[in-house]
């Protein structure tokens, strides 16, 4: 599904990326973990082509993503839901889908039937549609930014830190959610600070330190390592 | 009496303001510029009408063309001026609007020199009395087309594709270009949109005043800039509200105080409102949630 060939990303001279290389396989469940500042944000806007690597390439279903405009890498079958939300405050919850929808051509009911399979999904959300984005709590606003994404009916979908803020029991619900969701056929690259959560659903692990990939692998033998339960899971 | 009749002047002096206001806020709501030369833009839609008319096109030909014509002006001055500047601080932008606004004004004067041109009567004038007011068919015709294009502009943000790409691009550029918008070309769009308005803008001024020169675009720009902060910059109703408050205030202010001091009082309120409440009158402060 997605290969990532030695990039190298700059944030002028900051080296935020240092020559990592990983892939996502069709179906799994792949997390990007580490402390703050690791660079996994980083990773993911490159992947949407909000940043350009300085080297390296990019392989999605194939293709090197090298001349894609960034407002064309959702046409390609990759939906990215931000850091930090980003859903459009402003808007109604219903215009918020719809914008996740902006780019399909198919017809007005079979975005509907797929907006009822997001609402089915979070039925929170489905009695507030017609209500301004900015003003739901911020576990609805995350369930908006994942339904959201999911109206392009992207084949992966990048999430980073979708658990962010959110209270233990919203936290469960949210990852039950995305497993939920990578049943239902989508490939997921998932960055999380929640390590363990993460880990538990994942396939397979990368683990950045500092713009460096430093360990990788199997989601459940990296859940057993000593270095990573220290480092990463509390002990 | 000459109160309604007050009334009836600033409504019509008011909705030009709004229509030229609305093109302010949306330019400012999308990439956060004044664009200073969009006074400018006025005054050659202004000038395209002129044109027109002098060679005998109809009056719906004559608003095509000087829309369309300003539009494209529009859309070529973000092109070559301002998108280059996109990720410059923001004050290098907006000394380059300045710029354009004074480039515009000497093209203008090289082009149709300083003399005012008298705009041909493409409507013609008739006064028509209700009781013992008198109102010019150019008033109702300045208001009714006016607040059509409001109604319609209103309609094509909230309902449309293409304006509701708007919304989410002026929200979060970032977040829209996930969603498959293309930011940059709605961007364009708003600047065509906001030019065209401000063109009907320049029209309907040279039809109520008759004349056009390089300068026409000078004061409404200002007044109109005054009406987009006043309702609140970037808020699209608030543009509205803000033309004709402004337009409001100006005719009473030459009416019952004094011709001299209208424009002191207008800046003057603009002052005074935004003292009290910085982010205008339907600014709100959002608290976003982290
Ligand atoms: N716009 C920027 N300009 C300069 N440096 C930046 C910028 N954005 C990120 N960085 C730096 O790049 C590094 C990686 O940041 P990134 O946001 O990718 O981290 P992260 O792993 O997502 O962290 P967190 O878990 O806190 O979200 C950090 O050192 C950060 O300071
Ligand atoms: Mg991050």
């Amino acid at each position: 599904m997605l290969q990532v060939q030695n990039i190298d990303v700059y944030y002028g001279k900051i080296h935020a990326i240092k020559n990592i290389s990983f892939e996502v396989k069709k179906g799994e469940i792949v997390t990007l973990i580490g402390a703050n500042g690791a660079g996994k944000t980083t990773i993911l806007k490159t992947l949407s082509k909000v940043l350009k690597p300085a080297n390296g390439s990019i392989i999605l279903k194939g293709n090197d993503i090298k001349g894609i405009q960034p407002h064309d890498m959702i046409k390609m079958g990759m939906a990215h839901a931000p850091e930090g939300r980003r859903i459009f405050s402003q808007m109604t919850v219903l215009e918020n889908l719809e914008m996740g929808a902006f780019i399909r051509k198919d017809s007005k009911d079979e975005q509907q039937k797929d907006m009822e399979t997001v609402f089915r999904r979070f039925p929170r959300l489905k009695e507030r549609k017609n209500q301004i984005a900015g003003t739901l709590s911020g576990g609805e606003q995350q369930m908006l930014a994942i339904g959201r994404a999911l109206m392009s009916k992207p084949e992966i979908l990048l999430m980073d830190e979708p658990s962010m803020g959110l209270a233990p029991i919203l936290v469960d619900e949210i990852f039950n959610i995305i497993e939920d969701i990578n049943k239902a056929g989508t490939t997921i690259l998932l960055v999380e600070q929640n390590a363990n959560r993460a880990l538990q659903i994942a396939n397979r692990a990368y683990v950045l330190e500092t713009g460096k990939i430093v360990t990788s692998g199997d989601a459940k033998e990296l859940m057993n390592k000593e270095e990573i339960r220290k480092a990463y899971l509390g002990g | 009496m000459i109160f309604i009749q007050q009334m009836i002047n600033g409504l019509q002096i008011g909705s030009i303001y709004a229509v030229i206001a609305l093109g302010y806020t949306m330019v400012y709501g999308i990439i956060k510029l004044i664009n200073f030369a969009h006074g400018e833009v006025m005054m050659m839609g202004a000038y395209f009408a002129f044109l027109a008319a002098s060679a005998g096109m109809p009056v719906w030909a004559v608003f095509l063309i000087s829309m369309v014509g300003s539009a494209l002006l529009g859309m070529a001055i973000e092109r070559v001026a301002y998108k280059p500047l996109r990720e410059a601080p923001r004050i290098s932008a907006l000394i380059t609007a300045i710029g354009m606004s004074l480039f515009l004004q000497n093209l203008a004067l090289v082009i149709f020199k300083a003399d005012p041109k008298v705009m041909p009567r493409i409507i013609p004038t008739t006064p028509i009395n209700i009781g013992s007011i008198q109102i010019s068919n150019i008033t109702i015709i300045t208001f009714t087309v006016s607040v059509v294009f409001m109604i319609l502009l209103t309609f094509f943000i909230s309902k449309t594709k293409p304006g509701k790409a708007m919304r989410a691009v002026s929200e979060d550029k970032e977040a829209a270009t996930l969603m498959g918008i293309n930011a940059n070309s709605t961007i364009t769009l708003t600047f065509a949109i906001g030019s065209a308005l401000a063109a009907l803008g320049g029209i309907l001024y040279a039809l109520a005043y008759t004349q056009v020169a390089p300068t026409l675009g000078v004061l409404p720009g200002l007044k109109a800039f005054v009406a987009a902060v006043l309702g609140g910059i970037g808020i699209i109703p608030g543009a509205m509200i803000g033309g004709f408050i402004l337009g409001f205030v100006e005719t009473f202010a030459k009416a019952y105080i004094s011709g001299r001091w209208a424009d002191a009082i207008v800046f003057g309120i603009l002052i005074l409102v935004l003292s009290v409440k910085p982010t205008g009158i339907l600014g709100k402060n959002v608290r976003e949630k982290v």
